[in-house]
């Protein structure tokens, strides 16, 4: 009697075990920034994804999944070290997110060398785009140029002649220049770099107003963002010089500059009334569910999760087989709430980019609402040299 | 990658023009037959076709190129004096604490931080921006209390290092409390109504009145400092304490509840400062970090406990910071090629503090305002 009630026990424990084999749960590394200053945009990442997660039911490709939520802490080797644990311990199918470029360039070797996916929330650094491009890598956003690009391709059709750019003194800053310059062919009057985390304005805006500039282009992510656009209104510049910008003027900075920032102009691939059924129903659900206006942050956050959906839809739920899970994803096979989406060989998306603007809506809350479409369909400038086909 | 051209598209595009003003008064066309735009302010600004506002005119700028650059040089002094001003307004209440109590405050940066906050939130909840302000003081000073009590209290007679690990402790602690309470998202902290006009300064260029009332409240703090530490009984008993709490206690003072109110005090100004600054600066959690660094390089130059010192330190240190933003790239222009002095500029403008700070160091080592009796520091 004792015997056979340990067979049937043993008989249980190995049928559970099956059943939880079966089952196969998808797991996702998904690494976010959520501290330090610029963790608004890291969270809204974070919570576009989860939401994407949670109307599947808590499944991505019909299979039971788990999001490993880590925070990088904005400092590359954090997050080189959790990324190793994401794929050693906890064995990871795709990691996914990362916010900034730094982290990302960090990251991706280990990611690479694992053989995992790498599908990208945000970051998209050039040296991934060109030939330095991985098959293992999948942006859900976009390669970091092209909004620095659009503003200076609708500076460019705007005809304004002098103008001035102004960005934190770093790398990404340079970039954003370069960027701009890319698309714009008119004159630089002054190019202006501050450090990092400025507080105070004055000295720059005074400079710009005794330049005159047909129009301004800035880059201030974060908090210094947020100093620039009252400091910028205040000095009463706002009606008097076009304010364009990137990654300055959007929903993580609007609750806080508010009337200040209405009517700055902003380039980006997504807006919160893009017109697809997709993005009306996200908006909605986002607002809803954590009461803030969503950003273009949660809108690649939603995309990320909904892509790896599609991907493992098409091979049944399977990552195992490397060539057929890329060939999925390079598909795009899922609804972007960006409306067309498509991928370069490269694993950078080929979608519109718009000229934003920040409004106050009708409900008192602020939002960015597009402009006009600068960009169509417009893949990235560095995936000729990328070997992928 | 084709360019979506937008000339043609006049009446949707209503966000570049110059002439749009932030509340979007710019959406009608010009151009369109009906349309009753207020008319032209100077020389024919707005008669310009939608489109073509490339090219400002010619009559914006009525003033001589020389007088110009007198204009603009007067303007960024201004600029750097009142930047200095905010400094002065962080650095009073921590060098008051250092220099009175001889305890090192990492965390007076998130007192200026949660001032900020408590002021936003009372200013949401009043919709007044005096009763919001009175709330956020109130805060502070209660913060200030309790933290003195709670913690600091025991850290007084201890070392440097023990009060720089547990104020550093208090700062990450605050740091993510405040941001669980209130978000990672910086908060809004619009400025009072009555405050909120500007003044034309040059061309283009208007200068916000509440930054005339930062300058100004930062100069009340000042008279208000000088004559506490020097005028009353209290002030007294503080440059006393400062110097010998011992006999000061055996005087039948209490020396413990002075200081006290001295921290107290210096938290509801770092409180204050923080709410002052809230209308230009983003409220965020981290926005104490920023300004705790500039107002100990304020400190080290001015003399540390000297008010005084902390005053005429800060001043010089936003003029350096703001002059240094302003005009040295143009200046190394003058003696090197453009593309060198735009690399360097920037660069040789973000050290000028610490380059300022580290000659100090070297030629006089205790700061500009130690060497004479300086409001508290007799030493």
């Amino acid at each position: 009697m004792v015997h056979s009630t340990r067979m049937a026990a043993l008989a249980a424990a190995l049928l559970a075990t099956t059943a939880v084999a079966s089952a196969d749960p998808v797991k996702i590394g998904f690494l976010s920034t959520l501290s330090g200053p610029s963790a608004a945009l890291g969270v809204h990442m974070r919570d576009g994804f989860q939401l994407a997660v949670k109307e599947l039911g808590g499944k991505l490709g019909g299979q039971p999944t788990e999001v490993i939520v880590v925070d990088d802490e904005l400092k590359p080797d954090v997050a080189v070290t959790k990324v190793k644990a994401l794929l050693e311990r906890d064995k990871v199918d795709v990691v996914a997110g990362v916010v900034f470029s730094n982290v990302m360039m960090a990251i991706s070797k280990p990611v690479f060398e694992a053989e995992t996916f790498l599908v990208s929330g945000n970051a998209g650094p050039s040296p991934l785009a060109g030939a330095g491009c991985s098959p293992y890598f999948f942006s859900a956003s976009y390669q970091n140029d092209q909004n620095h690009e659009t503003m200076g391709a609708y500076a460019q059709s705007k005809g304004f002649r002098r103008v001035v750019l102004m960005t934190p003194n770093y790398q990404a800053g340079k970039d954003s220049m370069a960027g701009f310059k890319r698309a714009y062919k008119g004159e630089v009057v002054d190019e202006i770099f501050t450090p990092l985390g400025q507080l105070d304005f004055s000295a720059e805006l005074t400079k710009i107003a005794a330049a005159q500039p047909d129009a301004v282009f800035t880059f201030m992510p974060g908090g210094m963002g947020v100093n620039l656009v009252k400091q910028w209104t205040q000095a009463g510049l706002g009606a008097k010089i076009p304010f364009l910008s990137a990654f300055t003027v959007d929903e993580t900075t609007l609750p806080a500059t508010q009337d200040a920032a209405v009517g700055l102009l902003s380039g980006a691939e997504w807006a919160p009334n893009l017109d697809t059924a997709e993005n009306k129903a996200f908006v909605a659900a986002y607002e809803k569910e954590y009461g803030v206006v969503p950003s273009l942050y949660a809108a690649q956050g939603y995309d990320a999760a909904k892509l790896i959906d599609g991907a493992l839809k098409a091979t049944g739920g399977k990552v195992s087989d490397k060539d057929a899970f890329r060939k999925a994803l390079l598909a795009a096979p899922f609804k972007s709430v960006r409306g067309g989406f498509s991928f370069s060989p490269n694993g950078f998306p080929k979608q519109d980019f718009y000229v934003v603007k920040a409004v106050k809506r009708t409900d008192g809350k602020y939002a960015t609402e597009i402009v006009s479409k600068v960009f169509d369909k417009a893949g990235d400038a560095y995936g000729s040299a990328c070997p992928l086909k | 990658m084709g360019v979506v051209s937008e000339r043609e598209g006049g009446v949707r595009d209503f966000g570049a023009s110059p002439r749009c003003n932030p509340s979007g008064e710019c959406r009608a066309n010009p151009h369109r037959p009906g349309f009753a735009g207020p008319p032209p302010p100077r020389g024919g600004k707005r008669t310009r076709g939608g489109a073509d506002v490339s090219r400002l005119p010619e009559t914006t700028n009525p003033i001589p190129p020389g007088s110009m650059t007198l204009t603009l040089l007067a303007v960024q002094i201004l600029n750097g004096l009142q930047f200095g001003v905010i400094l002065f307004l962080v650095a009073a209440g921590l060098t008051l604490v250092f220099g009175v109590m001889d305890f090192v405050n990492l965390a007076h940066g998130v007192q200026y931080m949660i001032g900020a906050y408590l002021t936003a939130t009372a200013v949401a909840a009043t919709g007044s921006f005096g009763l919001g302000l009175v709330g956020g003081l109130a805060g502070a000073l209660a913060l200030g209390f309790l933290l003195e009590v709670l913690l600091f209290r025991h850290l007084t007679r201890r070392d440097h290092l023990e009060q720089v690990l547990a104020t550093f402790g208090v700062m990450l602690v605050a740091t993510d409390l405040v941001k669980m309470i209130w978000g990672p998202a910086p908060l809004a902290l619009p400025m009072p109504a009555m405050l909120s006009g500007s003044i034309r300064l040059m061309e283009g260029l208007s200068y916000p009145v509440w930054r005339l009332a930062i300058i100004a409240a930062g100069l009340a703090v000042a008279f208000l400092l000088w004559f506490l530490i020097t005028q009353t009984r209290t002030g007294m008993l503080l440059r006393a304490g400062s110097t010998n709490p011992t006999m000061v206690s055996a005087l039948g003072v209490d020396i413990d509840r002075v200081f006290l109110f001295v921290f107290a005090f210096g938290a509801m100004l770092a409180g204050f400062s923080g709410a002052m600054a809230g209308p230009i600066l983003s409220v965020e959690p981290n926005m104490g970090d920023t300004v705790l660094i500039l107002a100990f390089v304020v400190i080290v130059i001015g003399g540390i406990g000297s008010v005084r010192g902390a005053l005429v330190a800060s001043l010089i240190v936003g003029l350096v910071d703001t002059l240094g933003r302003a005009f040295a790239t143009d200046l190394l222009k003058l003696v090197m090629d453009r593309s060198a002095a735009a690399q360097a500029g920037p660069a040789i403008a973000s050290m000028s503090i610490y380059l300022l700070m580290a000659a100090v160091l070297i030629f006089k080592p205790t700061g500009l305002f130690t060497g004479e009796r300086a409001w508290t520091r007799t030493s």
